[in-house]
């Protein structure tokens, strides 16, 4: 992807200096320095919990900085509500979107700002200018579209609008791509470009190398709440950033040793399922996973690979089909008896079948043997056992932070409630694990020691089935690629011949070339 | 700093400040009315605390809400919203009512037989709407109150069959056999001053202990609370979420068919004919909320509105009316919902403090 520069290095927009923000005895930023030029994207690199929300909040007005001062347009400013960041011009993004399901495109973009005819909203007006916004940039949006029947790329358009609409000139944007689809990440980039273009700044708050050279002059990393350095993109590669951001070298390459597949673990024979429409979504889906191996399933979101995923772990009934496991019939059984005939799986949503939120991270932990020695006895739990095995496991899988046995599963950041859920279903030692997007919104650090996790289940023998929209993990861990397109396998190839390319092509409906 | 701290996080604080603004929003509705807030409120505060016997009534009063408050506490804590413990209240004092007037038995067998008839009533009541929404996928709510409804007809249809009215006329049954009754000894009943002492208190605090085992220290527990968090991971970890909700609501409606049972044995002695519907039900979400949904604290908000039901009785002896107990009740709940705002304000002052 070609890159522009639409910086204007002569002209800073955004200052902060020697910022501090204490929570409690907790140093959050620990004098953090920022410069932004405009027409700059500036990229916040950081791991999970390093504190670059703070910092963010910080500038759109949310916290007040303990020490430290803000300089926008070179004049020191203080802001004490958002309202107050907003009118100097910069508008914040959030990673978890704020919109009005039921209301339009162009009424959640007004909302608040609403301009007025006598007493009444003027929607005309409003819909002018939300099309007049939305061309300058080459955002296309339905103003009259519910946000609730619309892509989530596209509402992501609808809070850069919102934003721009209140006359942002600075925009920080907090992890866009987590839940972006490589199209619509595409999308993003040339949105960015077009606003650097028309002089606007951008802050990206991310912790995805790639997107960071794709798209970012500048980057400042920070690591444990500490300003590390700022850099020029094009004078550092990859490997540079990552090892500044965890303060340590990162390997990108998963170190696996050979092995041959063994017996047959899971077969599952031509299934076919209906999806929440009731509409066929899975069409005569077959796929074998044998010990010893990972097979990644490649696609593009929607192709069936969420109610696959659903109808193996007893969530979702399938119409017709086979589902075996070690020769044993699974077929449309209950989650319970799935799980007990050798099937694990790291869900797909953390939050929603992964983790019992507000249960704490020892009981999280027992969620399928809560009712059985030595966690229960006669029907009572033994909070002692419950407490050991959760301490063992927050250490052996550094959870952290340490000693949250008892905190609310909720209160960790998405990487640790990731990893709280891995030592489960690793511990667990099924013969079959399922991974269905495990490293989605996860740094660097956290990635790694998930491959780890998955690599070390199919040395010991047991078989893996990883299913990912990123074409990037499933290269690098299967030992055999499974393309899914339209409910049904279109391609296979192995995992060292894999290409990018042929694999793009399969996913977008192609046949494999012979 | 950490103790204050402390105190301002949690949810005791919170509803004292919640109880305080509700008397405060009395006091402005009497002096409306013309009476004096400290006349009514002194009234009511020597009516609870004047004399040992009149915290016995208290307690008496107390019993059936702790009950009906830890079925919705209960329901509340495992996902559910039971707002039918109304309807389970009323089948569950007519189970006890109709086998304390018709079956004649020993005192050690007949007082048993009729707390497990209210409880099965109160449960089996509960279930028919668990499994409207298990089965069929309808709102516990709706149903809930709809049975509610169902349950006051009922009621009243069977307090006038022949067979268990009180003769020459009335509106209510003939009174229950005193084998069935839960009242004191005498020999207790005449050191506390009180003919309607009895077991119900006891009997409340028991119960409250059990489920605080249930909720807190149990496998049953561990799933009928991961199903009311999250059904989906509850589902997920291999939980069976519909037989949870039924357990769930099974429970709870044992509960207030218990505190029926507990009203009818104890104070009440037989069952009117409703004019419009008792309250014990929705008393005790009042009860629940106050009590934070914790079995324990049920007990003192239950406590607590007993008094003020008890106290209330005896406003019109100050010319005051009765009525300003439900407007300070009301204004409690209220608060509480709101404890958020108090909260922030909070937040903010200590903030400025800090500065």
């Amino acid at each position: 992807m070609g890159k522009v520069s639409h910086m204007d290095e002569s002209q800073v927009v955004i200052q902060m200096k020697d910022i501090v923000k204490k929570f409690g005895d907790f140093t959050a930023n620990d004098h953090i320095n920022l410069t932004v030029h405009k027409g700059e994207v500036h990229a916040i690199l950081g791991e999970n919990g390093a504190g670059k929300s703070t910092m963010m909040n910080v500038l759109c007005g949310l916290y007040k900085p303990t020490s430290g001062q803000i300089f926008i347009n070179e004049k020191e400013v203080q802001f004490s509500s958002p309202k107050d960041a907003i009118d100097m011009g910069i508008g914040m993004v959030h990673q978890h979107f704020m919109l009005i399901q039921p209301f339009t495109v162009a009424d959640n973009i007004i909302l608040g700002v609403e301009p007025v005819k006598g007493l009444v909203i003027d929607h005309k007006m409003a819909r002018e200018k939300v099309l007049e916004l939305s061309e300058r940039y080459g955002m296309k949006v339905d103003p009259d579209a519910r946000i609730e029947d619309i892509s989530v790329g596209m509402q992501q358009r609808v809070e850069i609008l919102k934003v721009l609409y209140r006359g942002a000139d600075t925009l920080i944007l907090d992890e866009p791509t987590a839940s972006l689809t490589p199209q619509e990440i595409e999308g993003l980039m040339e949105i960015i470009e077009n606003l650097t273009a028309d002089g606007k700044s951008v802050i990206l708050i991310t912790h995805k190398l790639k997107e960071i050279t794709a798209c970012a002059d500048t980057c400042t990393i920070i690591r444990q709440g500490k300003y590390i350095r700022t850099v020029k993109v094009d004078e550092v590669n990859e490997n540079e950033l990552a090892a500044m951001m965890v303060g340590r070298n990162v390997s990108f390459t998963v170190e696996k040793k050979e092995m041959i597949p063994g017996e047959i673990v899971l077969e599952v024979h031509n299934i076919h399922a209906k999806d929440y429409r009731d509409v066929e979504i899975l069409k005569g889906f077959n796929l074998t996973v044998r010990r010893g191996e990972i097979v990644g399933l490649a696609g593009v979101d929607g192709n069936g690979q969420t109610e696959l995923v659903e109808v193996l772990t007893g969530l979702r009934k399938a119409d017709t089909g086979e589902v075996r496991v070690l020769g044993k019939d699974v077929f449309n059984k209950s989650p319970k008896e799935t799980f007990e005939s050798g099937i694990s799986s790291i869900p797909a949503d953390r939050q929603k079948h992964g983790l019992i939120l507000d249960f704490s991270n020892e009981d999280n932990l027992i969620l399928q043997h809560f009712e059985e020695d030595p966690f229960a006895r006669k029907h009572m739990l033994n909070r002692k056992a419950i407490r050991e095995h959760a301490s063992e496991l927050i250490e052996k899988f550094d959870v952290r932070p340490r000693g949250s046995e008892g905190a609310p599963a909720g209160t960790l950041s998405g990487g640790n409630q990731q990893k709280v859920i891995i030592a489960r279903e690793v511990t667990n030692d099924k013969d079959l694990l399922i991974a269905v997007n495990p490293t989605r919104g996860l740094d660097v650090g956290a990635i790694e020691f998930v491959h780890k996790y998955l690599v070390e289940q199919r040395n010991k023998n047991h078989a893996v089935l990883l299913v990912s929209f990123e074409l990037d993990e499933i290269m690098s861990l299967s030992d055999r690629i499974e393309v899914i397109f339209d409910g049904q396998i279109t391609g296979s190839v192995s995992g060292k011949d894999a290409d990018e390319k042929e694999l793009g092509f399969m996913m977008a409906g192609g046949k494999k070339h012979e | 700093m950490n103790k204050k701290k402390s105190i301002l996080e949690s949810n005791v604080f919170y509803t004292l400040i919640a109880i305080a603004a509700g008397f405060l929003i009395g006091a402005v509705f009497l002096m409306i009315a013309g009476i004096s807030p400290a006349t009514a409120y002194g009234k009511l505060l020597s009516s609870v605390f004047g004399k040992p016997k009149y915290l016995v009534w208290t307690l008496i009063y107390a019993s059936p809400l702790i009950f009906t408050g830890l079925s919705v506490a209960f329901s509340f804590r495992t996902g559910v919203f039971n707002i039918g413990a109304e309807g389970q209240f009323v089948v569950g004092s007519l189970a006890a009512c109709t086998i304390g007037i018709l079956v004649d038995l020993p005192a050690w067998i007949h007082v048993p037989l009729c707390i497990l008839a209210a409880a099965a009533a109160g449960m089996v009541w509960s279930l028919f709407v668990g499994l409207l929404k298990v089965k069929r996928g309808i709102h516990e709510v709706l149903s809930f109150i709809m049975f509610n409804w169902i349950a006051f007809y009922l009621s009243n249809y069977v307090v006038n069959l022949k067979i268990i009215h009180k003769e020459g006329g009335g509106e209510a049954t003939k009174d229950v056999l005193d084998s069935a009754k839960i009242l004191f000894p005498e020999g207790l009943q005449k050191a506390l001053d009180c003919s309607s002492a009895n077991w119900g208190f006891i009997m409340a605090l028991v119960a409250a202990a059990v489920i605080w085992v249930i909720i807190e220290k149990t496998t049953l527990g561990y799933k009928l609370k991961a199903v009311g968090y999250n059904s989906h991971g509850a589902l997920y970890g291999g939980i069976n979420a519909d037989a949870s909700v039924l357990t769930a609501l099974g429970i709870s409606g044992a509960l207030a068919g218990l505190g029926g049972a507990v009203q009818i044995l104890g104070m009440a002695g037989r069952l009117s004919q409703f004019a419009g519907q008792e309250g014990f039900g929705f008393e005790g979400i009042t009860v629940a909320l106050i009590g934070s949904s914790s079995p324990i604290g049920c007990i003192f908000s239950g406590i607590f509105y007993g008094a003020m039901k008890y106290g209330g009785s005896k406003l019109s002896m100050v010319k005051a009316p009765s009525e300003v107990v439900n407007i300070i009740m009301g204004c409690v709940i209220l608060f509480i919902a709101i404890s958020q705002v108090f909260r922030m304000l909070f937040a903010r002052f200590t903030k400025k403090e800090g500065k």
